[in-house]
C-alpha cells in the first residue's frame, strides 16, 4: 500500500488521516466498512486549513479506525518501509513530500509513528483542537494533532487548527491560541522511572541522550515515580474499547457502508455485515468493550476506569507542580516488524503503556526526536518551547 | 380473597420544541414527507457531534415544576446501546445515572401519585413495513425528537386513577406550554402487578408496552388485573415478570417475544455532552416563565367579576383560558367573553364534536363586540359563531352578506309588526281570546320577515303595543 487512501491534490502541502471528513472525499477510516462512504461535510480542522490558504494533498493510510500500532490493519494493506511498519502520514512528511500532516490520536498510533520515523507530532490538550468531521472512536481521549518535521511547522500549524468550535460540546472556550515562546534554561524535566524501565535498550538510549540536551540547555533532568501507569494504561483501554464499541454500533449495514450480499433477516444483516468488514482488531476491541459496559460489570470497569483517570489526573498534577514536563518513552522499540495480526490486541495493549496517561487525562503529549514529552494541560507551548530549543541544538 | 391493582406508569411525552434535542433538525411538527427532516447528526453519520438544545432542558425543568420536582442542577446525559434499524447511531441518548428532576407528585382527588423521575431522552425513527414486497423502509423524521419521560411510583390502585392521572398530566403539560400532546405523542409503559388487600410486598409484575390511547389502557389494565387474579386464585398459570403488549383487535395482551426484551442497554456516561448544570440564576429564569396555574388563573378571573365556577371551568382549559385573555385583551367585557365562550363556542363544540376550542379570538371579539353595541341581535351573532366554527367565515362580510345588521329603522320594523298583525286575524282574535301562546306564534312570523335582524325587545314591545289597541 502507498501513503494515501485517496490523493486529492499533488501540490498540496498538508495531508490528513482517513479518519478525518472532507467534503465529497470518500472517508474510509482503513476500513472495508466504509469503502465507499462519501461525506457532506468536511470537519473543521480541514475548513480551517483551507480558509487559511493551505492545500490539503489528500486522505493517507491509517489502521482500521486508528486503533492500531501504526497503520498496521488498514483494510488497503500497511504502509511499510524497508520492510517495516511505518506510519504514511509520519513518512510522507520525513520525505518531505509535505509540509505536515492531521492525524487522530486514539491510541498513540502517531505518536508511535512520529517516534519510529524521526519526526515531531503533537496531541494538544484535550478541547483545544474541533473533533467535528472525525470518525469517532474514543470520544473522551481521542484528539487531532499535528506530524510535521521540526517543531516550529508544528506550531505554525496548530495555531491554525486550535481554538473555539461550537460544533463539539467539548470543545474548550477559547478562540484562538498563541502558543506563546517560553524560556527553556532553568526548566525542570522528570523522567517516570516506571515507564523508561519498561523501554528497550535502544529506546532508553535515546532518552538519556534527549535528557543530555536538555542539561546542555541549562534544564534540570530527574527520574520521578509515577505509580499509576499500569492502572492508567488498563483503564484507557477500558473507557476506550468501550466508547470504541458504542460509537462503531452505527455501522450496522442498514444506511450506508458495507452490506452482505445474501441475508435473510435484519440479526443476519447485522451479524454478516459486521463480520465481513471488520478487522480482527476492531471486532477484538468491540467484543472487549462490550465486555466491561455488560450489565453487573460497568461499576467495577467503566465506573471504576472514570474513577482512575481522576486519580491519574491527581498524580500527574503533583508532578507538575515541581517540573515543567515530563520525558517518557513514545514506544518500547525503535523500530516495528510485521507481526501476526491474531497478536494485534495484546501487542497494542502493550505499547499502550507509553501512550495512556496523555490520552486518559487530555494532557498534550509531543514526540519529537524519538521521544515523548508530556505537560500539563493548555501546557502545549512549554512542548513546543523545549523541542524546538532541543532542535536548535543541532543547527 | 380481595386484591388490590399496584400500578406504575413510564410515560413518554413529545416536547413542543422548535428543534430536535442534538442538531438543528425542525421538531416534532415540521416533516412532511419521510425523511424531509433529517441531517448528519440525526441519522447517525460518523462526524458529527451532538450539541444540547437548551430549550429542551428548560421545558423538561418546567414539566418537574409541574409536578412538584426536586430539580437535578448537574445532570448528565447517558448512551443506551440497542440494534434496530429505527435508531441509526445504534445507541438512545438518555437519561440513566442522573435525571434532570426527581422526586415530585401529582395530586388526583383525594390521591397523591408520586413521580419516581422525569428524564430527557431522545425519540427513535419509525419502520414502515411493506408485506406486499416483504421490505422494511425507515424514516429518521422523528429519530432525535426531545422526548421527556415521567416515572410514576407504584402509587395507582385502579385503572380510573390511571386514567385520572393522563388527563390531568396533559392537561398540565398542554397548559404549561410543554408538549403539545397530539395524538399518538404520549405514550404509556404500564407496570401492573396484583396483591392480597393490605399486603405490603408487590406481586409478579407485567410491562404492557407502547400504549397511546387512554381506552386501551383502560382495556389492558383490566384485563391484566382479571389475568392475575385467576392465576392467584385459581392457579391458571405461573405469574412470570415479563413485557406485554394489548391487542386491540383480540381485546387481550399477549406476552412479547423474549428477544425483544432480554436486552442489556450497556448505558455509559455520555463523553461528547458535558454534565449541565443549571443554576440558579438560570432556574429562576424557568420559573418566572412558567404560566400561571390553574388555581391563579381562576382567582384572577374571579377578580375580573367572574363568577366562581365559571372561572374554574375557564381557568381549567388551557384553549379556554387562552382565549378568554385574548378576547378580552382585544377590549371585550369579561362577563361578555366568559359567556359567549362557556354557553355559545362550547355549544358548538360540542354539536360540531370538537374535542378543544379552536377560534380565531379576532373574529370572537368582533362577534362580541357587534352583539354589545346592538349592531346585531344576539341571535343574529349566534348565527354568526356557528358559522366561524363551521366555515371561519368573515365575520362583517356574512353579516352584511345575510341582512343581519340591525341597522333597520323603527319605521321599518313597526311596518312589519303592522302588517303581520293585519294578515294574521285569527291569531289575534285568539290572542285577544286569552290564548297568550298566539302572541309568540305571532312574533315567530315578524322574526322570520326580519330575518332576525330586529331588536327582539323593541319587537315585543312594538307587537304588545299592536296588540293592547
Ligand atoms: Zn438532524
Amino acid at each position: 500500500m502507498g501513503y494515501y487512501i485517496n490523493e486529492i491534490k499533488s501540490t498540496g502541502n498538508i495531508a490528513v488521516d482517513d479518519t478525518i471528513l472532507i467534503k465529497g472525499t470518500p472517508a474510509t477510516a482503513g476500513s472495508k466498512m466504509l469503502e465507499n462512504f462519501n461525506p457532506l461535510f468536511s470537519a473543521d480542522v480541514v475548513e480551517r486549513l483551507e480558509k487559511s490558504g493551505y492545500e490539503i494533498s489528500g486522505k493517507t493510510n491509517v489502521g482500521e479506525f486508528g486503533l492500531d500500532l501504526m497503520g498496521e490493519t488498514s483494510y488497503f494493506g500497511a504502509t511499510e518501509v524497508d520492510g517495516k511498519l511505518a506510519g504514511a502520514a509520519a513518512t510522507l512528511v520525513k520525505n518531505g513530500d509535505i509540509k505536515a500532516a492531521l492525524n487522530v490520536d486514539l491510541n498513540g498510533a502517531p505518536r508511535r509513528a512520529a517516534a519510529v520515523a524521526g519526526v515531531d507530532f503533537i496531541k494538544p490538550t484535550y478541547g483545544t483542537v474541533s473533533r467535528y468531521g472525525v470518525i469517532a472512536a474514543a470520544c473522551s481521549g481521542e484528539q487531532i494533532g499535528v506530524t510535521a518535521k521540526d517543531a516550529e511547522s508544528v506550531k505554525e500549524i496548530l495555531s491554525v487548527i486550535a481554538g473555539h468550535d461550537s460544533k463539539d460540546g467539548t470543545s474548550l472556550p477559547a478562540e484562538k491560541y498563541d502558543y506563546e515562546d517560553v524560556a527553556v534554561s532553568r526548566m525542570k524535566v522528570a523522567i517516570v522511572k516506571e515507564l523508561y524501565d519498561l523501554a528497550s535498550d535502544e529506546v532508553k538510549a535515546n532518552i538519556d541522550k534527549y535528557s543530555e540536551s536538555l542539561k546542555a540547555l541549562g534544564v534540570t533532568v530527574e527520574s520521578v515515580s509515577l505509580d499509576c501507569v499500569k492502572e492508567a494504561q488498563t483503564a484507557w483501554q477500558i473507557l476506550m474499547s468501550a466508547e470504541t464499541t458504542n460509537n462503531l454500533s452505527r455501522f450496522d449495514g442498514v444506511k450506508y457502508g458495507y452490506r452482505t450480499a445474501d441475508y435473510k433477516n435484519i440479526d443476519e444483516l447485522y451479524v454478516k455485515s459486521r463480520t465481513e468488514a471488520f478487522c480482527f482488531l476492531t471486532k477484538a476491541t468491540i467484543i472487549y468493550g462490550s465486555d466491561v459496559l455488560a450489565k453487573g460489570k460497568y461499576e467495577s470497569c467503566y465506573d471504576k476506569s472514570l474513577r482512575i483517570r481522576r486519580v491519574v489526573a491527581t498524580k500527574v498534577k503533583e508532578i507538575f507542580a515541581s517540573y515543567d514536563a515530563i520525558l517518557a518513552p513514545a514506544c518500547a522499540n525503535a523500530e516495528y516488524k510485521a507481526y501476526d495480526i491474531i497478536d494485534s490486541f495484546e501487542k497494542v495493549f502493550e505499547e499502550s503503556v507509553f501512550t495512556a496517561v496523555p490520552s486518559i487525562t487530555g494532557s498534550p503529549a509531543m514526540v519529537t526526536k524519538g521521544v515523548q514529552l508530556i505537560a500539563d494541560t493548555y501546557k502545549d507551548n512549554v512542548l513546543l518551547s523545549i523541542a524546538k530549543s532541543v532542535e536548535g541544538l543541532e543547527a | 380473597m380481595k386484591y388490590e391493582l399496584v400500578i406504575g406508569l413510564e410515560t413518554h411525552v413529545e416536547l413542543s420544541t422548535d428543534s430536535k434535542l442534538f442538531c438543528s433538525c425542525g421538531g416534532h411538527s415540521s416533516p412532511k414527507e419521510p425523511n424531509d427532516c433529517v441531517c448528519p447528526a440525526c441519522c447517525g453519520m460518523p462526524g458529527m457531534l451532538p450539541v444540547t438544545n437548551k430549550h429542551a432542558i428548560e421545558l423538561a425543568v418546567k414539566a418537574g415544576f409541574m409536578l412538584n420536582c426536586k430539580i437535578n442542577q448537574y445532570t448528565t446525559f447517558d448512551k443506551k446501546s440497542y440494534y434496530y434499524p429505527d435508531l441509526p447511531a445504534s445507541y438512545q441518548t438518555t437519561q440513566w445515572f442522573n435525571p434532570i428532576c426527581v422526586d415530585g407528585s401529582v395530586e388526583i382527588g383525594e390521591r397523591t401519585i408520586g413521580i419516581k423521575q422525569i428524564h430527557l431522552e431522545e425519540d427513535a425513527g419509525k419502520l414502515v413495513h411493506d408485506d406486499a414486497t416483504n421490505t422494511s423502509f425507515v424514516d429518521y423524521n422523528r429519530t432525535s425528537v426531545p422526548l421527556i419521560e415521567i416515572v410514576s411510583r407504584p402509587d395507582f390502585r385502579s385503572s380510573d386513577e390511571v386514567i385520572a392521572y393522563l388527563k390531568k398530566l396533559k392537561s398540565s403539560l398542554q397548559f404549561a406550554g410543554i408538549s403539545e400532546c397530539e395524538e399518538g405523542a404520549m405514550r404509556c409503559d404500564v407496570n401492573i402487578s396484583v396483591r392480597p388487600e393490605g399486603s405490603e410486598e408487590f406481586g409478579v409484575r407485567a410491562e404492557i408496552k407502547n400504549m397511546s390511547s387512554l381506552s386501551e389502557i383502560k382495556d389492558a389494565i383490566e384485563f391484566e388485573k382479571v389475568r392475575h387474579v385467576d392465576a392467584l386464585e385459581r392457579h391458571t398459570e405461573i405469574l412470570q415478570q415479563e413485557t406485554r403488549r394489548w391487542d386491540d383487535v383480540k381485546r387481550r395482551t399477549f406476552p412479547m417475544r423474549n428477544k425483544e426484551t432480554a436486552a442489556d442497554y450497556r448505558y455509559f456516561p455520555d463523553p461528547n455532552l458535558m454534565p449541565i448544570v443549571i443554576d440558579d440564576e438560570w432556574l429562576e429564569a424557568i420559573r418566572a416563565s412558567m404560566p400561571a396555574t390553574a388555581e391563579e388563573q381562576s382567582l384572577r378571573y374571579t377578580e375580573m367579576g367572574i363568577p366562581e365556577k365559571e372561572a374554574m371551568v375557564l381557568a381549567s382549559d388551557r384553549k379556554l383560558s387562552d382565549t378568554f385573555d385574548a378576547v378580552v385583551a382585544l377590549g371585550r367585557a369579561p362577563k361578555s367573553v366568559a359567556s359567549w365562550i362557556l354557553t355559545e363556542c362550547m355549544g358548538n363544540m360540542k354539536r360540531l364534536e370538537l374535542d378543544e376550542l379552536k377560534i380565531d379570538s379576532a373574529k370572537l371579539s368582533r362577534i362580541i363586540e357587534l352583539v354589545d353595541t346592538n349592531e346585531i341581535t344576539r341571535p343574529a351573532g349566534k348565527k354568526v359563531l356557528s358559522a366561524v366554527f363551521e366555515s371561519d367565515v368573515d365575520v362583517d362580510k356574512y353579516c352584511e352578506e345575510n341582512g343581519l345588521n340591525v341597522k333597520v329603522d323603527e319605521g321599518f320594523i313597526l311596518t312589519t309588526v303592522q302588517r303581520v298583525v293585519a294578515e294574521n286575524p285569527d291569531a289575534v282574535a285568539n290572542y285577544k281570546s286569552g290564548k297568550t301562546k298566539a302572541m309568540q306564534a305571532l312574533f315567530g312570523l315578524i322574526m322570520r320577515e326580519l330575518k332576525g335582524t330586529g331588536d327582539p325587545v323593541v319587537i315585543r314591545d312594538l307587537l304588545q303595543k299592536e296588540l293592547d289597541k
